[in-house]
């Protein structure tokens, strides 16, 4: 490591670091937002920063670089000037991704991972940036830069090669759309700020209203927002801090979502409206948004919309002059840890800690945001709790289905003319999604994300519903043309980079899933792989400490039973054959003795020889 | 056999169980002399249920079906380590499907790691390697990661040997929790997490660790070793070449606390 640790922290250093430490009182609970600052302003946490954060929160030091260590934007060595993360969903490689990512490391002489000698770019992947509809995308520096092209690369390497800071470089780059195809009662709804606020009765018949309305979670889970809060209403804080809390949930990471962010750019008042609704009735005088840290660009205009409504009385003390109504929202940067969207790992992340789920119960309502009692909602939930508390329970309930009122917000992405935000009451066929966005021989959906469901044509007319189809908004689709082992392999890859770590089951289990369908693709898997595979996702499912662990199976499971025949086209081995090839260990020696004879390699009988390519002379029959 | 304090009991395996209230089914079946396999629990630290080798099924049901078939709808599953016992629960453990989940764990953590039994002083008296014998584990099944792991021997009395860790975190809690030292924590994450070691140049000789701390002996597998101590017990002698390790469930079994 170049010119890192033993020296200490330089006097500048510290300097940074003292007035980050001081800007949040040495709070370890601000650890995440400490990490953050400083690293923004260091370029990475060096083991001396991290000793003097350790100093000024009076943490552990160990506890400190294991927090730093868990999440993935933040960096314990240098990575470069510049930091290019190009988004690895499904969706960006049918955009061309790799090939553009290839090319961005060529001409910057790079491999990705690796940060070029002298220290000015590094370029790797990340998971999915939320930038499905307008992909090939990218972070730079934690930007995002959208739809990629030759182009667009070859002009980014030409800035960083001239050390262009990101802040001169051409605004269009980083121009992020809406890109809304579809309005409903939600992002139709016409409110002012303060509409919502306006409206409200008492604490106990707003949250009537929530729950006659049939609010249920955005999020995927579809818990009832009403019984939520009414369960966090009537627990007890305790402690020396007694307090209630509201979270919006604005950890959007599930793969091909991205509506959240629409919400946030767009609609940010109709958020902040709906978790003051929220903490009216559940007796909060703080909420948190816990934002991803991919949507970091949002932070500026949401803490600008922060400030306007506290100057108009929405938020604050005595909101619209209602005595004893005080509530404000702070905004907390997450780091790249998809883990979080877990809303119990994302308590954890808030209180400074590492990303990993409790275990349950208690529940966040009870025992949440420092063991407070906390409501912890999605970014959509809130939005539409806000619509409720203006336009009441009854005209929701009236949208969307007996089971499902109202509608939801799909983020629409793949193979389509339009892809964008599709607002529907539920119930809507899925069909009907695939006509309404220009979709033309639509070979599977993939809905909700890497942990959701794979859909097949056979399925088209079944509805989006939390009695039928679940979703927390995403909606993948692939045509004809796309090959839907790779789908599963990339979801595969996905979950080995996002899992925690915690438990067991997933820490492995996701590994060897991904192992197995690489040596599948590599040609090298048989029957027997298969039935391994089966055997992970049981163990995945049944054992895993938390959601993440236990659908991480799910795509390869619908994948192989309902797209069959692109695994069989890979099994090219009868039964078995190792995973483990000794030539290729031999590799590095090679590499050390500059031999590459028949004499330096090592033959296993397999398909190779019996296709005549790879044998040498002396090689036994 | 009598019931809990407040008379509560639950059924493990068929078999009635009695616990107090508060009491995880994992401490309820040990104090009774049940064993449940387990690596990360341990009866004097918090449980956290990370290692999942005590999952059982919670409440099965048996229903008859309209063609009078009988079908079994499995239960939930739990590690019993953190599920709080509960009246007339009917917990399973000891199920061919269950046994094939533990079998399957123990293999991922063979794996994962880098054990090589014969020559590691642990042999014989290691948890992953008891727990394996015992469940019948015949191999590690799965493709080794042969993963590249680094060996501490800065430390003056004791000797960290990374490629066995199983990320159990016995130590991180003996640690904060028994000696108030902090001398381990868990950094990076999924297949990259690891142990560290409570210093800026990341050595144990950097802590204030003492051969004689809790979190120095608390280590399941042969990771904390103490120096100039090593295969003291000959073959054939050694704590499970004397019994299996689920011959006495009530050594991991909670010290009843006198009131």
């Amino acid at each position: 490591m170049p010119n890192a640790s033993s020296n200490g922290a330089t006097a500048g250093d510290r300097a940074v670091i003292e007035a980050v430490l001081v800007r949040h009182g040495g709070d370890a609970v601000r650890l995440m937002q400490i990490l953050r600052e400083v690293q923004e302003e260091l370029g990475w946490l060096s083991p001396a920063t991290l000793t003097a954060i350790a100093d000024g929160t009076g943490l552990p030091r160990a506890r400190v670089e294991g927090v730093a260590g868990f999440y993935h934007f933040f960096h314990t060595e240098p990575l470069g000037r510049y930091r290019v993360l190009w988004s690895d969903n499904i969706t960006d490689r049918m955009l061309g991704s790799s090939d553009l990512m290839a090319r961005m490391c060529k001409k910057l002489w790079l491999k990705p991972g690796q940060v070029s000698e002298d220290q000015l770019v590094s370029v790797d992947t990340t998971s999915c940036t939320g930038m499905c509809d307008q992909g090939p995308a990218l972070l730079v520096n934690y930007r995002p830069v959208t739809r990629m092209t030759a182009e667009r690369v070859d002009q980014i390497v030409d800035l960083i090669r001239r050390k262009i800071p990101l802040d001169d470089w051409p605004a269009e780059f980083f121009a992020v759309e809406d890109n809304i195809r579809r309005r409903d009662a939600l992002l139709d709804g016409g409110l002012a700020p303060g509409d919502a606020l306006r409206a409200l009765r008492s604490p106990q018949e707003t949250l009537d209203a929530i729950k006659a309305s049939g609010l249920r979670g955005r999020g995927g889970a579809g818990f009832s927002t009403g019984q939520k809060w009414e369960f966090c209403r009537n627990a007890v804080g305790s402690g020396a801090n007694p307090a209630h809390y509201v979270v919006c949930n604005a950890d959007e990471g599930e793969p091909g979502t991205f509506k959240d962010r629409v919400l946030l750019s767009s609609c940010a008042d109709l958020v902040f409206e709906g978790m003051t609704v929220a903490g009216y009735v559940v007796g909060a005088r703080k909420g948190l948004v816990y934002l991803r840290g991919e949507y970091r660009y949002l932070l500026e205009p949401l803490n600008a919309a922060l400030e306007r409504r506290r100057a108009a009385n929405l938020l604050g003390k005595s909101i619209l002059g209602r005595i004893g109504f005080d509530f404000d929202i702070e905004i907390h940067m997450g780091a790249g840890a998809y883990v979080c969207g877990e809303e119990t790992a994302l308590l954890e992340s808030l209180e400074g800690k590492r990303g990993v789920p409790r275990k349950r119960p208690p529940f966040p309502v009870t025992n949440g945001f420092l063991g407070q009692p906390t409501a912890v909602n999605n970014v959509e939930t809130l939005a539409s709790a806000a619509l409720i508390a203006v336009r009441g329970a009854a005209w929701y309930k009236a949208i969307g289905t007996a089971k499902s009122s109202g509608t939801k917000l799909l983020s629409v992405s793949g193979d389509c003319a339009r892809p964008g935000i599709y607002e529907y009451p539920y119930g809507v066929k899925v069909e009907q999604v695939l006509a309404d966005c220009g979709a033309r021989d639509t070979q599977a959906c993939q809905i909700a994300g890497a942990s959701g469901l794979c859909v097949a044509p056979a399925e088209f007319k079944r509805r989006i519903a939390f009695e039928d189809i679940p979703t927390g908004g995403s909606f993948m689709i692939f045509d004809n043309s796309r090959d839907m082992f790779a789908v599963a392999r990339n979801f595969a890859h996905f979950f080995v980079d996002e899992s925690c770590g915690f438990c067991t089951p997933c820490r492995v289990g996701t590994t060897l899933l991904k192992n197995a369908m690489d040596k599948i693709n590599d040609g090298h898997g048989g029957e027997y792989d298969i039935n391994d595979i089966w055997r992970i996702i049981r163990t995945l499912k049944t054992a895993s400490h938390c959601g993440l662990g236990q659908t991480a199976g799910n795509c390869v499971a619908d994948t192989l039973q309902k797209f069959r025949p692109s695994y069989e086209l890979r099994l090219n081995v009868h039964d078995f054959e190792p995973a483990f090839d000794l030539d290729k260990a031999l590799s590095k020696m090679r590499e050390v003795t500059g031999r590459d004879d028949p004499g330096a390699h090592f033959h296993i009988a397999h398909r190779k020889s019996k296709s005549g390519i790879g044998t040498k002379a002396g090689d036994p029959a | 056999m009598s019931n809990g304090q407040d008379g509560k009991s639950f059924f493990l395996d068929d078999e009635e169980i009695p616990f107090e209230d508060g009491q995880t089914i994992i401490q309820a079946a040990l104090s009774a002399g049940k064993y449940i396999p387990h690596l990360c629990y341990h009866p004097e630290f918090k449980p956290h249920g990370s290692c999942k080798l005590c999952t059982v099924r919670i409440d099965s049901r048996t229903i008859t079906t309209e063609d009078g078939q009988t079908v079994k709808i499995p239960g939930r599953a739990a590690a019993s380590c953190t599920t709080p016992a509960q009246d007339g629960q009917h917990v399973e453990s000891e199920t061919p499907e269950l046994l094939d989940l533990r079998r399957t764990l123990v293999q991922m953590l063979l794996v994962e790691g880098n054990h090589y039994c014969p020559s590691c002083e642990k042999s014989g008296k290691c948890m992953l390697q008891g727990l394996g014998y015992d469940l019948g584990v015949m191999s590690p099944h799965f493709p080794q990661y042969f993963s590249k792991r680094e060996v501490d021997a800065s430390h003056p009395d004791i000797l960290l040997d990374f490629n066995r860790c199983i990320l159990c975190e016995l130590c991180v809690r003996a640690s904060a929790e028994v000696d108030k030292k902090n001398v381990f924590s868990l950094s990076g994450r999924g297949n990259t997490k690891h142990l560290i070691c409570n210093s800026e140049s990341g050595l144990l000789g950097d802590t204030n660790i003492a051969a004689t701390d809790k979190a120095a002996n608390v280590c399941p597998v042969g990771v904390i070793l103490h120096k100039r101590h090593g295969f003291e017990v000959p073959y054939g002698q050694r704590r499970f070449d004397r019994a299996p390790i689920s011959d006495n469930p009530v050594q991991y079994a909670p010290v009843k606390e006198q009131v």
